[in-house]
């Protein structure tokens, strides 16, 4: 930018950048790919009483074969019937909504947390970064799976209280981030001015020490809905997370896994809708780091 | 570096002593009642005190926690409510099942993890690296459990290589090993090779090359055990992913290890065993991350003992 130019009003620079980060997410093959898998996935999610060839809740007696067995993929089912004679399709499609509700609603939680308390532990140092960064370091060294586990026995697992014990173990990574990188930036000299001018604390954190920490949050919390889908999918295969008739791409394994050797696309097919996620937050977050952490250009 | 080593230790135990206190919150607050469990559906009320009061259930929160941490510390985890045994003696039953399970994974995950980094770096930015990486992606984004029961299927149902669950022979341990490494293998590959790229363009390497020396020779000689010993280091880390991955796991493959004891013990509220389990995950979760740290400054002198 030269020294000329006038700069442009806050929020449509903000916009801009935005813009700028899309067609850079755009011109990697990768985070490309991501890209589209998460729209497409969104969009499934919104428009899913739209797309859905059957209802997901529907037993239907075509769903079964005369012996009573699902039906494979083809046909009327495109993808098949599960147990019960219900179309894994249209559960798979339903699924898309349980997964990224729980995968943004977690993941937000984790953020708030986890960044809420990493800066606070970084600006203010002493005893409040000693009692929150051991907490931190506490939770590191929980069992994650077993933890969540637990908290959701303790729970009768509804989706807030799936999300929330699924942040309850995420939130420590971006904790242990926002704290490392608050407590360089605390030290220099525009924060110690804005300290000297008499800034509030919260004005400081806000205005002055969020905006150089946003590029990480946005990376890490990317990174975080992947982490996010596949605890979500583990906690419902192992019965404890979602809780049928409410289709979720774990809990439809959950539900089907007996049978796998005889009817393998019930455990397929939401696989594969697990791994497509859950590939695709990693494939944009990675892009991301690399794009705003320029430390890092040139590594990969 | 001695300061440091009993700084480390006392952080480490002051960690367990916390989680001791939080696992025990947490199961102080699970609302089923244990004494309701052992005795029984058609028990009485009475039984159910008498049980309780057995148990020491109706004593306050504190009193409970420290007879536990003073047994803790003398080695005794309690009894099983469910099962008539020693926690201690279940959980030994059952540890070496799991770490043999472990060792087997880190052995996959480095395989296949170092020899995919390797490839990739020495083959940058061309087809095969792209591929590589896009595989360890993959690697990385697969539930365990997808991926234990596809195995399964492939090489256990449809091709009848391995058999499909239990414990006992090397054939048994194949699929539960490839299935619990290959998470770590993705990580692995990602760091193999940009630590691979990272040695690729140090002096010392152009110096091998000036001097005339083979390209297969630099690469085995010197470069790939430069570019393995930080990776080495993280191997201590890899406890945690394996505590949680074991649960899951042992569960898919029905492999009699603490993570199936746990499961098992989380199903039927069977807190003493939840606790012990939790409390030696927990313990060498500690360890590997203290031994990481330990291990680092030893390999790379740069990285201060602060």
């Amino acid at each position: 930018m030269s020294a000329t130019e006038i700069v442009p009003p806050r929020a449509q620079s903000r916009q801009r950048r935005v813009i700028g980060l899309i067609r850079a997410l755009m011109k990697r093959p990768r985070s490309a790919f991501g890209m589209v898998v998460i729209v497409l996935m969104v969009g499934a999610a919104v428009f899913a009483p739209l797309i859905m060839p059957h209802d997901p809740f529907e037993q239907s007696f075509d769903g079964l074969s005369m012996v009573g067995a699902p039906l494979p993929p083809g046909g009327d089912f495109i993808l098949g019937t599960d147990l019960l004679g219900r179309d894994l399709a249209s559960r798979l499609i339903f699924g898309t909504r349980t997964s990224l509700i729980i995968g943004v609603l977690a993941n937000g939680i984790a953020i708030l947390l986890g960044a809420g308390v990493g800066i606070t532990a970084g600006y203010f140092g002493g005893w409040i970064a000693a009692v929150l960064m051991r907490f931190t370091d506490l939770m590191m060294a929980f069992p994650a799976l077993l933890l969540a586990i637990v908290l959701a026995a303790i729970f009768q697992p509804s989706l807030l209280i799936v999300a929330l014990v699924i942040a309850m173990v995420n939130w420590v990574q971006m904790a242990r981030v926002i704290y490392t990188e608050t407590r360089s930036l605390a030290e220099r000299d525009f924060i110690q001015v804005q300290r000297a001018l008499g800034a509030g604390h919260l004005r400081i954190l806000l205005r002055h020490l969020l905006p150089h920490l946003l590029s990480s949050i946005v990376v890490f919390g990317t990174l975080g809905i992947s982490t996010t889908v596949l605890l979500e999918a583990t906690l419902s295969f192992l019965g404890v997370g979602v809780q049928p008739p409410t289709p979720s791409w774990g809990n439809i394994i959950f539900e089907n896994q007996t049978y796998f050797s005889t009817a393998p696309w019930l455990v397929f097919f939401p696989g594969l809708a697990i791994v497509l996620l859950a590939l695709a937050f990693n494939l944009v977050g990675d892009a991301l780091r690399d794009i705003l952490d320029p430390t890092l250009k040139g590594r990969h | 570096m001695q300061a440091y080593l009993v700084r480390r230790l006392l952080e480490s135990a002051l960690i367990l002593l916390g989680i001791t206190l939080v696992t025990f919150i947490l199961l102080y607050l699970v609302p089923a009642d244990p004494a309701r469990q052992i005795a029984g559906r058609s028990a009485t009320a009475e039984t159910v005190q008498n049980i309780r009061d057995q148990l020491g259930l109706n004593d306050p929160f504190f009193v409970q926690y420290w007879r536990y941490l003073t047994s803790l510390l003398q080695g005794d985890m309690g009894r099983s409510y469910l099962q008539r045994a020693e926690v201690s003696e279940l959980i030994a039953a059952r540890l070496p099942a799991s770490l043999l399970l472990m060792v087997a994974a880190i052995v996959t995950e480095l395989i296949l993890g170092l020899t995919i980094g390797i490839v990739a770096a020495l083959r940058r930015n061309r087809p095969a690296d792209h591929g590589l990486m896009i595989f360890s992606f993959v690697s990385i984004s697969a539930p365990q459990f997808v991926i234990g029961i596809l195995l399964l299927y492939v090489f256990a149902v449809q091709l009848g290589w391995f058999p499909i669950g239990g414990y006992g022979t090397f054939a048994h341990i194949v699929l539960p090993a490839i299935t619990l490494g290959f998470l770590g293998a993705g990580w692995y590959s990602r760091m193999m090779r940009s630590s691979m790229i990272d040695v690729l363009g140090q002096d010392f390497v152009r110096t091998a090359h000036a001097k005339g020396l083979g390209k297969a020779r630099i690469v085995l000689r010197h470069v790939i055990p430069n570019a393995i010993l930080p990776i080495i280091a993280m191997i201590g880390i890899d406890i945690g992913l394996f505590m949680s991955g074991i649960v899951v796991v042992e569960s898919v493959f029905g492999w009699p290890g603490i993570g199936q004891l746990a499961w098992q013990a989380i199903q039927r509220v069977d807190i003493p065993v939840i606790m012990g389990v939790t409390m030696v995950s927990a313990t060498a979760i500690v360890l590997g991350n203290l031994l990481a740290d330990l291990v680092a400054p030893l390999i790379d002198p740069r990285i201060k003992t602060k």
